[in-house]
């Protein structure tokens, strides 16, 4: 059983965060330097929690993968960040984006937590431009606005289509100016192999140099997961290559709960497959919906160009499904008839997964230049990759993994059940619910980073002696002994088959089990097949070289060993989780237009699950939502 | 389509390292140039060799990852694409395609075609940001700043530090990366307070790393996968010119009248 | 001094002195080529004092005459000229030491070549500098030696007989088609040069770009031509034999 007690703030939730900072422990200034926080990973949430907490004293070491902490995937976002600025003036506030980011979440988030999101949201603002970050400006000089996904305000800030790059930027300039200082000591190429917990309490991980292979112990006093979401479970993702699960993996079988696995969010408009070859999937901006229509020809066994069918053979599946919304059904609806039609045999394109999105209506009404300038990036973009130019003929666009809601379990510090383990960004859950609003992830990875970790920390830091086990303990010697068994395990299999031909078998299997829409029937398979596709993997995959040297191939097998864990614990939770909510489609559970049907009365909780031990079955532990300040409500997208 | 491929394979820093010639079948026009050489390492791993290493990961263009010189280019034929946005069409059925890695004494071959760009990490923290802490800050709409300079502050800013700039040098120069990341912060009001003392550090960072001299042929803009230009280069030339020669606003220190 | 290393150790420093110094060389160069036209211009019929005789004194001639003599009283003859050539020693030694340091330090940048490269961008002119920096700076040796100490003569040589001078070197086709040869690389040099000078010094910027790259194109093919002309109009004959004068005359 684990300990869900999540330290919720009392009182009035708008007063709540500063309330319950007033309360936390602190650690004082001389003190700080005594102890030395881990932060593993460097996108928006870990960077700005390391270079934050450097900058107080604290003793920070970074981890990242990749060659260069600027390289994580935050900086692939491209849309906005939100805050609560009301510089609009249109009726904006702290209480607008708490509900919104509520009600997008389907209700199945913590409502303290997303407050002090909502809270934040205008702080984080400040502090990037006080770094530098070139939002964009209006004529006057002053900050400029746009609006995103379906909320009746603007308030995303953004910088052209790579907004994501330019707060990563800040937060790793920020990180640059304190490994300056001496005050973080960054490790690049290094990944986190495990964790050493001794009485219950987090004590230090266990890394290996991805250029020499070296297998190294380090101590800790805390340490920060911001690793980020794990699409890459389904191979094909709008994921970075290198992003994983693993450090979320090794800590839930280190005692860390996770919570809402499944939740996971797919994009109606990426760029589909163009073959088995594919290796990742690049997302379109949904905006493209506003003037293109989506259709499939009606006869599956269409030959022709798209050019040359005729009205009467397409199928505009949308606008005649959902008359009254159409091309413009929200994202999860979109993505799940545009799969249900490729099923069918409807779909497109060299893989028969895909629909068009054509822009001749647009075209024909607006004009060729109109539309194109609109849309000139998209179009160029689309055009680089497909060869094909959507003035001409109609894109094709498939739905495609984008963001995981799920993560570890953290209470409103953002500590998981490990005490002394943190979790920020994408890869704690405790903000988006079972769906995330756009432009919101970097805004709670910056929240979490720069105005979250670095307070709360100190709480826990204060109750205990800093550097008080080293890495001599036995604990850490098991632990490392155990990354090495696997290590040398992997080598030595030899087998027949590539990592990556596993990983897309798998990821194969969990987007058609746990995919866009889920059934009783199709979890059960998939929890089937993953466990034999497992047993072959650790029987029959071939990882060439050696573990003293780059070897990106052992890299990916370690991964993907443990997406095969994790991919299991996705489908227990999708199958526990009998109600169908936010982007969690079960089919037994949906309204007549197809819309997610919640059950509050039995489903109204977080799912955290409890490893107990290799090959047993996942604890579901319950953690039970309150919504006091915002009561319950469907959601709407009808009137 | 087919392809013959010469790839540099190297095994460790003190390797000497040499081309290998693969003989690629099946490949389709609409595969990226990544996944061209996932097919090649899967052919590899097949035939019981080591895959080639190279680094990527976004492979969306914006993580600068991708660290390869195709056919004598940095990032390939196609101009403002990164690797991982090339697709095989852009070649010749049939055609030779020659990949090799990044090549800079500052940026060492780690294996294969990945190399060490730390020394970018280390002229970024030489004063490659605005000396901050996290906390309140104050009213961002209290300094307004003009769309144009804001426009051309984050023209310099979409730098995603590849290298390319480097590798397309003939002399090896990291001006256009140096000078894009001294001109994003150098143009913003919040940047002035450390402007020159920036410029000069970062250049001084530059040059011990062992870049080699900017000779103005223009070949990093060229071939920068996000069309960097050089006018920051010239702006930077002027900031570190007056960094050294003008001491601006130099008023400490005892001064007698004649 | 501190400071001034610092500077010259960096290799923007290095190139700011390029660059001037470079701006300098261009300068001088205007003016020379300037001075040469006066070859097409003749020049004065002068009596010989007591006698009905009348000679020509070459424009030319006198132009250099009046360069020996600038800033007189103020300052004694020769000091003007010596200063001037002071300068431009000490800026050809500086522009060729510090690209010299440049090369080998971009050199040094780049230990393994690439197996296959290709350029997308440098011009020719650019990437040719040094071969066409060392062609202009071997004759600039031959040219002082020929033209201004006079110690290799072809053809004739007389101190301050400038006309007289070019005319009966010109006359040696190999000498100048050499010369015209030479002018076409300083051209190709400059075509590079001078644009890159004021990138340098930060001086350019997209909008002004094109003026100071055209300035560039016109100012290099235009030195050039203009030095050309002179070795080729000699050549072909088009300029006229001015015959002897006694040297005194250009005191007046």
């Amino acid at each position: 059983m684990l300990n869900l007690d999540a330290k919720l703030p009392g009182g009035p939730i708008e007063e709540a965060w500063t309330n319950h900072k007033d309360q936390l422990r602190l650690v004082g200034p001389n003190n700080r330097p005594k102890y030395k926080v881990l932060v593993v990973g460097t996108g928006l949430a870990g960077a700005s929690a390391a270079a934050s907490m450097a900058a107080m004293g604290y003793q920070v070491e970074s981890f990242c993968f990749q060659d260069s902490p600027r390289r994580a995937h935050s900086i692939a976002a491209q849309g906005g960040i939100n805050a609560s600025k009301n510089y609009r003036n249109d009726g904006d506030s702290t209480w607008r984006l708490f509900t919104d980011t509520q009600k997008g979440g389907d209700f199945r988030s913590r409502e303290s937590n997303v407050y002090r999101l909502a809270e934040l949201s205008t702080a984080i603002i400040d502090q990037c431009v006080s770094q530098g970050v070139p939002f964009a400006r209006e004529y006057g000089g002053k900050l400029a606005n746009r609006s995103f996904g379906g909320v009746l305000v603007e308030r995303t800030f953004y910088c052209r289509g790579e907004t994501g790059q330019q707060l990563l930027l800040g937060a790793y300039s920020a990180m640059q100016e304190q490994i300056s200082q001496d005050r973080i000591k960054m490790h690049t190429r290094t990944e986190v192999l495990d964790f050493v917990v001794i009485d219950g309490q987090l004590r230090g991980l266990i890394t290996r140099n991805l250029v020499t292979g070296e297998i190294k112990r380090h101590s800790a006093d805390a340490v920060v997961l911001a690793t980020g979401g794990y699409g890459n479970v389904f191979y094909l993702s709008t994921n970075a290559k290198g992003s994983n699960v693993s450090s979320l993996m090794r800590a839930y079988r280190r005692g860390a709960g996770f919570a809402n696995p499944c939740f996971t969010q797919i994009h109606p408009t990426s760029i589909p497959a163009s073959g088995d070859y594919q290796s990742k999937l690049t997302l379109m901006s949904e905006s493209l919906r506003n003037d293109g229509r989506i259709w499939v020809p009606r006869d599956k066994d269409e030959k022709r160009s798209p050019k040359d069918i005729p009205e009467t053979e397409r199928y505009y599946y949308l606008e005649e499904r959902y008359p009254r919304f159409g091309n413009l059904v929200p994202r999860d609806v979109a993505a799940r008839n545009a799969k249900d039609v490729c099923d069918q045999g409807l779909g497109v394109g060299p893989t028969g997964y895909g629909v068009y999105l054509d822009f001749a209506s647009a075209i024909k009404e607006k004009g060729a230049a109109a539309v194109k300038s609109k849309y000139s990036n998209l179009f160029e973009m689309y055009q680089r990759i497909t060869d094909d130019d959507p003035v001409e003929t109609p894109m094709r666009i498939y739905p495609a993994v984008h963001y995981t809601m799920g993560g570890l379990w953290v209470d409103y510090n953002l500590m998981t059940t490990i005490p002394g383990l943190y979790a920020a960004g994408e890869s704690n859950f405790a903000d988006h619910g079972a769906n995330r609003l756009g432009a919101s992830s970097l805004m709670q990875c910056l929240a979490d980073g720069y105005f979250v970790v670095p307070v709360t920390i100190g709480d826990y830091l204060s109750r205990i002696t800093p550097g008080e086990i080293g890495t001599e303990h036995d604990q850490f010697a098991k632990v490392e002994n155990e990354v090495r068994e696997q290590t040398s395990k992997l080598l030595s299999i030899n087998g027949d088959r590539s990592t990556q031909s596993f990983h897309r078998e798998l990821g194969k299997i969990m987007w058609e089990h746990c995919g866009i829409s889920r059934t009783r029937e199709s979890l059960e398979e998939g929890l089937e097949k993953i466990p034999k596709l497992r047993e072959e993997f650790w029987n029959n995959v071939r990882v060439t070289g050696e573990g003293n040297h780059l070897n990106q191939s052992l890299e990916h097998a370690g991964r993907v060993a443990d997406f095969f864990d994790f991919g299991e614990l996705m489908c227990y939770d999708a199958l526990t989780r009998d109600e169908s909510c936010g982007c969690h489609l079960r089919e037994e559970h949906q309204t007549p237009e197809g819309e997610a049907k919640r059950n509050d009365d039995d489903y109204a909780f977080v799912s955290v699950f409890e490893h107990k031990g290799a090959g047993e079955k996942p604890e579901l532990n319950k953690e039970a939502l309150e919504f006091e300040a915002f009561p319950l409500a469907t959601r709407n997208y009808k009137s | 389509m087919r392809i013959k491929i010469h790839v540099w394979r190297q095994k460790s820093a003190d390797d000497k390292g040499h081309m290998e010639s693969h003989q690629l079948d099946g490949l389709t026009p609409d595969m990226s140039f990544l996944e061209m050489l996932d097919t090649l390492n899967e052919k590899l791993t097949a035939e019981g060799t080591e895959p080639v290493a190279f680094d990527h990961d976004c492979r969306e263009g914006v993580c600068g990852s991708c660290s390869m010189v195709v056919n004598g280019e940095a990032h390939g034929p196609r101009s403002e694409t990164t690797t991982c946005q090339l697709y095989m069409r852009s070649f010749d059925d049939g055609a030779e395609v020659f990949v090799e890695p990044f090549r800079a004494a500052a940026f060492p071959v780690v294996r294969d075609l990945v190399v060490d760009r730390s020394a970018f990490d280390r002229i970024i923290q030489a004063g490659g940001f605005i000396s901050n802490h996290s906390g309140p800050k104050p009213e961002p709409n209290s300094i307004p700043i003009e769309p144009m300079v804001q426009e051309a502050a984050l023209d310099a800013a979409s730098c995603i530090g590849c290298g390319a700039c480097v590798a397309a040098c003939p002399n090896g120069s990291a001006m256009l990366f140096t000078s894009a990341k001294v001109s994003h912060l150098g143009m913003l009001p919040q940047g002035q307070t450390e402007r020159f003392e920036r410029v000069e550090s970062m250049v001084n960072q530059m040059e011990a790393e062992g870049f080699g001299s900017c000779r103005n042929y223009a070949e990093c803009e060229a071939q920068c996968p996000k069309g960097i230009s050089i006018a920051f280069i010239g702006r930077m030339n002027a900031d570190y010119l007056k960094s050294q020669l003008v001491k601006p606003d130099d008023t400490r220190g005892k001064m007698h009248a004649q | 001094m501190n400071r001034f290393s610092k500077f010259y150790a960096s290799s923007i420093g290095k190139k700011f002195i390029a660059a001037v110094t470079g701006l300098i060389l261009f300068g001088f160069l205007a003016g020379h080529v300037a001075g040469n036209l006066k070859v097409y211009t003749g020049a004065d019929q002068v009596e010989i004092e007591g006698t009905e005789a009348a000679v020509n004194v070459p424009h030319i001639d006198q132009y250099g005459h009046f360069l020996r003599e600038v800033g007189e009283p103020l300052v004694p003859k020769m000091f003007v000229l010596w200063g001037a050539r002071a300068v431009l020693l000490a800026s050809v030694i500086l522009h060729v030491m510090v690209v010299i340091q440049l090369s080998l330090k971009s050199a040094e940048a780049r230990p393994v070549n690439y197996v296959k490269s290709k350029k997308a961008a440098a011009s020719w002119a650019a990437r040719y500098m040094m071969v066409s920096g060392s062609v202009v700076l071997a004759f600039i040796i031959f040219h002082l030696l020929h033209f201004t100490a006079g110690a290799i003569v072809i053809g004739e040589f007389e101190h301050g007989k400038v006309y007289k001078n070019l005319q009966s070197s010109f006359a040696n086709p190999l000498v100048s088609l050499g010369y015209v040869v030479v002018m076409a690389m300083l051209a190709f040099h400059m075509y590079h040069g001078v644009w890159s000078l004021f990138q340098t010094l930060g001086l350019d910027n997209p909008d002004r770009n094109k003026i100071l790259r055209g300035f560039a194109i016109v100012a290099s093919i235009g030195i050039a031509v203009g030095f050309a002309s002179v070795p080729l109009a000699f050549l072909v004959g088009a300029l006229p034999e001015l015959g002897e004068y006694p040297s005194y005359l250009l005191e007046k």
